[in-house]
């Protein structure tokens, strides 16, 4: 019985959360036991969906479809097919880390720090399984009030700056996206996500909806020279807001690109492909060397997140170079599975990062390289998880970080050496930058007193870090359920990008 | 013409205006042999007539089709209709968030009721007018009565500034109206605006309408606020006793929208092309320098008063796409603001106390430390008017942004959304300001108004539910306009 399992899924931790805002932090006992419930629960329920998803076709599943806003033809439907099932189940996973990390580590305002992430939980499932642009919207936009809360509430010194920005890139992109969403409800008549990837749309229309999504999109994902939000939003927030930031809410961004920007628009796509790709190549390659000079922890790993999710959209843009070289479907598929491994191992190790930075600030309250050194030392427990989640980073093979990019490159090769050549640099840039830190924070001497005076983790931040190496493990050494799942989406998408929307 | 004779059915559309009057009257009676003896009185008396008349008019007041009465200076339809029972509404919960206010300035005198009262009366003249002479009299004694609510504080010479210069710039702008009227008068011999409407047709305007045309657009530009007639806004909102603006922000509103629905689109709707196209440069205009000039204040109520600003940019950009889907736009964007600036004012309100206005931005810092319940209401209609889903001010934007698309104003399109998104910045810093930064230590602890309080809960709990549940409203405001 899937008749409103997605439903329950978007709505469950957001009526957590309101109940968890109602008990306040006088009952925090009971408050953050019913969030890491909401949470725990909310995970388990994806659990049916993907058993019971059916992998051989690229149709949307576990369809809701009920009237919302009848004079606009709007409804409220949700659905998943292959795209965005790994992407709801990644976000119910990351939820539980990021509230057992915030157990006791939040002291100010604590219920309301719970409740902001259930409530973020909800919204972020209800983008990705919107089958209604105006329904997307709203998520969408709706989610940036939380976050905005999250980082100027519990976030570092120069909060307010930060979460300015963040709010005010994203709107600015997301306005534009709304704009062109209208123009084509005034087209035609419908606000759904089908009825747009159906509408027959001139080259020049198309061109403006491309880039009105692009607006929208590479502010999200973030891209070169759109990304400059992300380390200041990065650097301010507090842990768990880094975590959702960097393993759900980018890839809201490639997510966008897949079900709106290829589908949509895609001769424009295929017109524009060149932008797309030297954006992202730029991405990898220069933002890999500005990771390279990083002194503060988080910075570096945000930059790190740009490069890396350079490979989502190089691997989404490159089917149109792929299929004009070698005339394969294939080869575009192989881009954009890389793409999609890619998005989700990203989402799992990044966070696992952000966890492991917040770990070492929470005892010694400093982001910066310098202050550490030689902490195998002292916590060998954390240097170990440490060490495999960097490995992962930089795409170690067995690591979830290689399926995708090894994927993507080998598709690349198929567009043209010179993308996979630069695309190539990331394995020595991400090596670089990744092991360099692990060099300077993990091993050598033991650097200072405070190093010296470190705890090993608790069984709390335990549990936390062995859910995520044990899931960056699995997706590395056995990627083959999550490229089943994907596999009929996937064609799909590659055929309705290659195909021409143009009015003949 | 054989005389008509006067039956309770030839006048039961006019049940509110006639309701109104008679209460009017009865109150001034009672304040005048009772109001010293029992301060308030007056006050709970007006609530009570409020809610009577809005049950009254529902009962008696509702009309299936467009009639005229009086000859033809009155129309009653649904739009009158239920602008009515809004403006009944409207009002007392503007009576309800001021009373502790009045309280504690010691204002608090049935003079000030019946005001509102009257005022209410000439909205209600407007709204149902169908002549120039009807809307000339709504117009004055919507503006008589609320020069006098402006002033109503005597001790405060900042109110008698704001009411002075308001005085003075909306005689210029009556005397437009006045003016363009005379004019459109001249030219098609009749007062009456249904035989303005035949007799204006399309295509065929005379140089003279157009010359009336453009004073009858500066007035309503005047009245609404749309730059550059908008100087008297700011000033008149901060000069003005918190709970007089509460009052002149909100309910006004609709007999402002009115106005230009009943004069441009009804009675001058021949010459649309004409007008519309005046109002473009106003819209953008309006947008722009609200928003903009909105970021520079450090007043909440000046702050305010440039958002009224920009809104009234977005209503016009409703008039401007000239089709009855694009009023029912503005209508939809006037209700929406309404009731947003509603709980607004209701918070500055709450949050201020004898000797101190809260209305400065630093008043408002830390608020969520020292009341939560005002500092989440104020955040929730903040991301409303900034545009932002889930709340209720998205959907009115998207409305106006889609009926420039209809009409294929693609230039208005980009332009009205860059212009949200400055003015995102500026609702944005009001919840930085409650929610990140630390309290100001001598701020006082705000006074539990329970009613109030209660009310202005359930006007954001409507912000919010009408934000996820847009459809009723919605097809409202497009099913009162046809």
């Amino acid at each position: 019985m899937h008749g409103f399992a997605l439903s329950v899924l978007v709505w469950l931790p957001i009526a957590a959360g309101v109940v968890v805002l109602a008990l306040g932090d006088r009952r925090l006992v009971l408050a953050r036991w019913i969030a890491l419930g909401a949470a725990v629960v909310t995970l388990l329920l994806t659990l049916p969906l993907v058993a019971g998803f059916d992998t051989s076709t690229a149709a949307f599943q576990f369809i809701e479809h009920a009237a919302w806003i009848r004079r606009f033809d709007a409804y409220y439907a949700l659905g998943l097919d292959g795209i965005s099932l790994p992407l709801v189940v990644l976000t119910a996973f990351v939820t539980v880390p990021v509230v057992i990390a915030g157990w006791t580590v939040i002291q100010s305002r604590p219920a309301q720090y719970f409740a902001a992430f259930l409530i973020m939980e909800g919204l972020m499932i209800g983008v990705f399984s919107s089958l209604d642009a105006l329904l997307f919207y709203f998520f969408w936009e709706a989610m940036l009030i939380p976050m905005f809360l999250i980082i100027g509430i519990w976030g570092g010194p120069r909060r307010v700056y930060a979460t300015l920005k963040f709010f005010l890139y994203t709107f600015l992109g997301s306005v534009f996206m709304l704009v062109a969403l209208i123009y084509m409800y005034v087209k035609s008549g419908h606000y759904s996500i089908a009825a747009f990837q159906e509408l027959p749309l001139t080259l020049f229309e198309q061109r403006w909806i491309f880039l009105a999504f692009f607006a929208a999109f590479a502010v999200k994902v973030p891209m070169w020279p759109v990304h400059t939000w992300l380390p200041d939003a990065h650097v301010e927030a507090p842990t768990g807001g880094s975590v959702i930031l960097a393993a759900i809410m980018l890839k809201m961004g490639g997510y966008g690109f897949l079900r709106f920007s290829l589908p949509i628009t895609p001769d424009a796509s295929r017109e524009l492909d060149w932008l797309i790709i030297a954006l992202s190549l730029i991405a990898i390659v220069y933002i890999g060397f500005v990771a390279l000079v990083q002194q503060d922890m988080k910075k570096l790993i945000a930059y790190s997140s740009i490069a890396h999710m350079g490979f989502v959209t190089l691997g989404a843009f490159i089917a149109y170079d792929i299929v004009t070289n070698t005339g394969s479907l294939q080869g575009a598929a192989m881009g954009l599975d890389g793409a999609m491994v890619q998005m989700v191992s990203h989402g799992l190790v990044s966070g696992a990062l952000f966890l492991c930075v917040g770990v070492m600030y929470d005892r010694l309250h400093s982001r910066e390289i310098s202050a550490y050194g030689g902490v195998i030392n002292t916590m060998p427990r954390f240097a170990g998880f440490m060490v495999l989640f960097c490995l992962a980073n930089s795409g170690l093979p067995g690591t979830s970080g290689f399926v995708g990019e090894f994927l993507v490159i080998l598709a690349s090769f198929k567009a043209s050496f010179w993308y996979a050549l630069l695309a190539g640099t990331t394995l020595v840039l991400g090596a670089a930058y990744t092991l360099w830190l692990v060099k300077r924070v993990i091993f050598g001497a033991v650097a200072n007193d405070g190093v010296a005076a470190l705890q090993d983790l608790n069984g709390r931040e335990m549990l936390v870090l062995t859910m995520l190496a044990l899931s960056v493990l699995a997706l590395g050494l056995w990627p083959a359920p999550l490229l089943d799942i994907m596999r009929a989406s996937i064609h799909h998408l590659v055929d309705q990008a290659v195909a021409t929307k143009l009015p003949v | 013409m054989p005389e008509p004779t006067l039956t309770w059915n030839s006048v039961a559309p006019a049940t509110a205006e006639i309701y109104l009057a008679v209460a009017v009257c009865a109150i001034l009676l009672v304040e005048a042999f009772a109001g010293d003896k029992r301060r308030g009185l007056a006050d709970s008396l007006t609530l009570l007539a409020l809610v009577l008349g809005a049950l009254v008019t529902a009962v008696y007041g509702h009309v299936s089709a467009h009639t005229t009465l009086f000859h033809g200076l009155y129309v009653a339809d649904e739009l009158g209709y239920a602008l009515k029972l809004a403006g009944f509404l409207i009002v007392a919960v503007t009576l309800i968030y001021s009373r502790a206010y009045l309280v504690q300035r010691d204002i608090l005198r049935g003079e000030y009721n019946v005001l509102c009262l009257t005022a209410l009366l000439g909205i209600f003249v407007l709204v149902s007018a169908n002549s120039l002479i009807t809307v000339y009299m709504g117009v004055e004694l919507l503006a008589l009565s609320v020069y006098a609510l402006i002033a109503f504080d005597r001790e405060s010479g900042i109110a008698a500034e704001a009411a002075m210069k308001y005085f003075v710039l909306s005689a210029i702008a009556s005397g437009a109206l006045l003016y363009g009227m005379s004019i459109i008068y001249g030219m098609t011999g009749t007062l009456d605006l249904d035989v303005i409407a035949s007799r204006v047709s399309t295509g065929h305007a005379s140089l003279g309408v157009i010359f009336g045309l453009v004073f009858i657009v500066v007035a309503v530009a005047f009245k609404l606020g749309a730059v550059p007639f908008h100087m008297w806004l700011p000033d008149v909102y901060h000069g003005a006793p918190t709970s007089v603006t509460l009052f002149i922000s909100t309910v006004p509103q609709l007999a402002y929208f009115s106005l230009a629905f009943r004069l441009l689109t009804h009675g001058l709707s021949g010459v649309t092309a004409e007008w519309s196209q005046m109002l473009v440069p106003l819209a953008v205009l309006t947008l722009i320098v609200g928003n903009v000039v909105a970021i520079a204040q450090s007043n909440l109520k000046r702050m305010l008063a440039y958002s009224t600003i920009a809104n009234v940019g977005f209503i016009l950009l409703g008039f401007v796409a000239g089709t009855p889907a694009g009023y029912s736009a503005a209508l939809y964007y006037t209700l929406v603001y309404i009731l947003v600036v509603l709980g607004s004012f209701g918070v500055i309100l709450l949050a201020s106390r004898h000797g101190f206005e809260a209305d400065s931005l630093d008043d408002y810092k830390g608020l969520y430390a020292r009341d939560p319940l005002l500092a989440v209401i104020m955040m929730a209609l903040m991301f409303s008017t900034a545009g932002v889903p889930p709340f209720i001010g998205f959907w009115a934007k998207l409305r106006i942004i889609q009926e420039l698309w209809v009409t294929d104003h693609s230039a208005l399109v980009i332009i009205a959304a860059a212009a949200s998104v400055v003015g995102v910045f500026y609702y944005l810093r009001i919840v930085k300001l409650m929610y990140f930064d630390a309290p100001a230590t001598e701020v006082p602890k705000p006074v539990r108004h329970s009613a109030a309080r209660v009310a202005l809960a359930v006007n954001a709990a409507a912000v919010l539910a009408l934000g996820l549940v847009p459809g009723p409203l919605l097809d409202l405001c497009a099913r009162i306009l046809h």
